[in-house]
């Protein structure tokens, strides 16, 4: 094992167990940090939600270069067939796997008739789709309780434990999205996933070399969005409550930019970028209205200045910092 | 009949001055590649303006109808052409893209947190009245709008066929590399079409504000009408997206009144969809050549 990779798995187990610890009292274990209360552990499980549907958004943005503006939507699709099903009795396991699977399909027929024409195209489709789908939320009363929404959503018990207490739903979320983020690693690792890349950088010669484009294309775009739909299935039991307005436009446009500002094409860009939108408003609560405003002026920023998102500045101000570490990489 | 007749001119109505927001939103993807989804803030905003004017500085209507024309031209066409687009031209379309997404939610927080969030009563350029022409109940203010925004286009229309500083724009839209070795200064006819955008955008406002009421919210609704009207009319014709905006205002008011007011919205996105699949040139639209 190489020093770099040592490294690489150093860290991240000391982060799983920073998050695994991050919302337990460790002050009986003489340690003096005090945990996280219940509405700390809810916005870190919204930031897991979130950044399981931002993983998505980067296969497709990041990875294979095209633009979806529904994500937004496809969460709800998630969250909505989750509640449904689970109302109906249906064990969680199965509607988790059931909301992935439709937003998955509604993918494939979504991106079938988009990835036939120009490049910007998908991009208009979804948005169109993310309105429709916006549209039935809300007027469909008898499926989807229109805006007064579905309230009364069971958290599931999983394998004899009952993740009704909000730290057991966080460790069950956090299990979820590291099985995900997994997934995701291993897809992106394997030649399929290196096909993707090789897409995105040149699509004339990845042809050239036998990769089918439009199949990529539109597979990478249903996974992605079927990423879209776990994560509803998974905020659906959050929130215990669903109305039509987190999966409106305004949303989806939400996660394209978060993903972008975390850093699209890099493996850990959701997570920063989900952290951006969902922790970040929490410590600038004293901004008050204004926060939306200074986050878009930010992003117009960092857009011209760094496009690559924050991930890539961060590497950049650690250039400058140690400017002998950059030299020894070969 | 009738009935059918007065929703059709109201739409037509509402339909030209979505061609003045979507005839910009071409004209900026034909110069300069620039996809601005901030357009339907673009034309929220200049209403804006002229109620700071008017009210808070007590100017009268028309002034403040002017001022606001000429401050968006300043700030939504030379300022965001020069802060916004042009330091993100060599990154590349996506992060432009994100740039105007954020811009947008900058300008939609902005009337919001500076102005009011509450919709603002606008007044109307035309008198409210009704008249009766054979029969058919029109109003006059819908008539005043159709006819300033039909005027605006043709006089538009001329200007880019007619003089000289038009016909290098379009040289420019067209392919700006044989346009510069030609000696057309691409550079400026590339911030006049900027500007162009910038002043029909706030023409659009003046003329849609006293009908929908002006609010911060008002973007996402007439960015969507500007975009469906752009694709569908072709992206990369002048022509198009004013035939574009016409269609999707007139299938608009048709789908209110005769499709539930629930889906009212899906209409004109149906139709983009159907316009993407089996005509994605759109009505009056080029194919576009590969670059490769």
């Amino acid at each position: 094992m190489s020093r770099s990779s040592l490294c690489w798995s150093l860290g991240l187990i000391l982060f799983g167990l920073v998050l695994v610890f991050a919302p337990v009292n460790l002050t009986d274990y003489g340690l003096p940090y005090p945990g996280l209360k219940r509405y700390g552990t809810y916005i870190m499980t919204l930031w897991l939600v979130t950044a399981i549907a931002a993983m998505g958004v980067n296969l497709i943005v990041g990875y294979s270069g095209q633009e979806t503006l529904a994500q937004a939507a496809f969460l709800g699709i998630g969250a909505y067939t989750a509640a449904l099903l689970t109302k109906a009795g249906i064990p969680f396991g199965l509607a988790f796997a059931a909301s992935g699977l439709l937003a998955f399909v509604v993918g494939i027929l979504l991106g079938i008739p988009a990835l036939r024409v120009q490049k910007h195209y998908l991009a208009f489709v979804t948005l169109a789709f993310a309105v429709m789908a916006w549209l039935v939320f809300r007027n469909e009363q008898w499926l989807t309780g229109g805006v007064m929404g579905l309230s009364g959503i069971k958290r599931p018990v999983v394998f004899g434990i009952n993740t009704r207490p909000f730290l057991n739903f966080y460790w069950f979320v956090l299990a979820v999205m590291a099985v995900m983020a997994f997934c995701m690693w291993w897809m992106l690792r394997s030649p399929w996933g290196r096909a993707f890349t090789a897409l995105r950088e040149n699509p004339v010669r990845a042809e050239s070399l036998g990769v089918d484009v439009r199949l990529y294309k539109l597979l990478t775009f249903a996974i992605g969005s079927a990423y879209g739909g776990f994560a509803g299935a998974l905020y659906a039991p959050l929130v215990e409550f669903i109305d039509p307005s987190p999966f409106a436009l305004s949303q989806s446009f939400l996660y394209l930019l978060m993903v972008i500002v975390g850093g699209a094409g890099s493996f850990l860009g959701p997570f920063v970028g989900a952290a951006i939108a969902v922790l970040l408003p929490e410590w600038l609560r004293f901004t008050e209205t204004w926060y939306l405003l200074i986050y878009a002026f930010l992003v117009m920023v960092l857009m011209a200045f760094c496009p690559g998102g924050v991930v890539v500045l961060v590497l950049r101000i650690k250039a400058v910092l140690l400017p002998q570490a950059a030299k020894v990489r070969p | 009949m009738a009935e059918i007749l007065q929703l059709v001119i109201a739409g037509l109505a509402t339909g030209a001055i979505y061609a003045l927001a979507a005839i910009g939103f071409t004209l900026l993807w034909q110069t300069s590649q620039t996809i601005n989804f901030a357009q339907g803030e673009f034309v929220m905003l200049p209403a804006f303006f002229a109620l700071v004017a008017m009210n808070w500085l007590g100017g009268p209507f028309w002034l403040s109808c002017l001022v606001a024309i000429l401050v968006s031209i300043l700030l939504l066409g030379m300022v965001f052409k020069l802060i916004v687009v042009d330091p993100m031209l060599k990154q590349g379309v996506l992060p432009l893209v994100i740039s105007t997404i954020a811009l947008g939610l900058l300008l939609r927080e902005g009337a919001k947190d500076f102005y009011s969030a509450e919709a603002q009563p606008f007044p109307y350029i035309f008198p409210d009245r009704q008249i009766s022409v054979l029969g058919v109940q029109l109003s006059l203010s819908q008539i005043g709008v159709l006819l300033i925004a039909l005027a605006v286009i043709a006089a538009l229309q001329l200007f880019l066929s007619r003089t000289r500083t038009g016909r290098q724009m379009q040289a420019t839209a067209q392919n700006p590399t044989v346009a510069r070795i030609l000696g057309v200064p691409v550079e400026r006819m590339i911030m006049y079409t900027f500007i162009i955008n910038a002043a029909l955008a706030a023409m659009a406002s003046l003329l849609i504000s006293p009908i929908y009421l002006a609010k911060f919210s008002n973007g996402e609704h007439l960015g969507l009408a500007a975009f469906v009207a752009a694709i569908v009319g072709g992206f990369n014709q002048v022509r198009g997206a004013i035939a574009g905006g016409l269609l999707v205002g007139v299938i608009d008011n048709l789908a209110a009144a005769y499709v539930s007011t629930g889906y009212r919205q899906s209409v004109p996105l149906i139709l983009l969809v159907l316009f993407i699949l089996f005509r994605p040139q759109g009505l009056l639209g080029r194919r576009e050549e590969r670059a490769v």
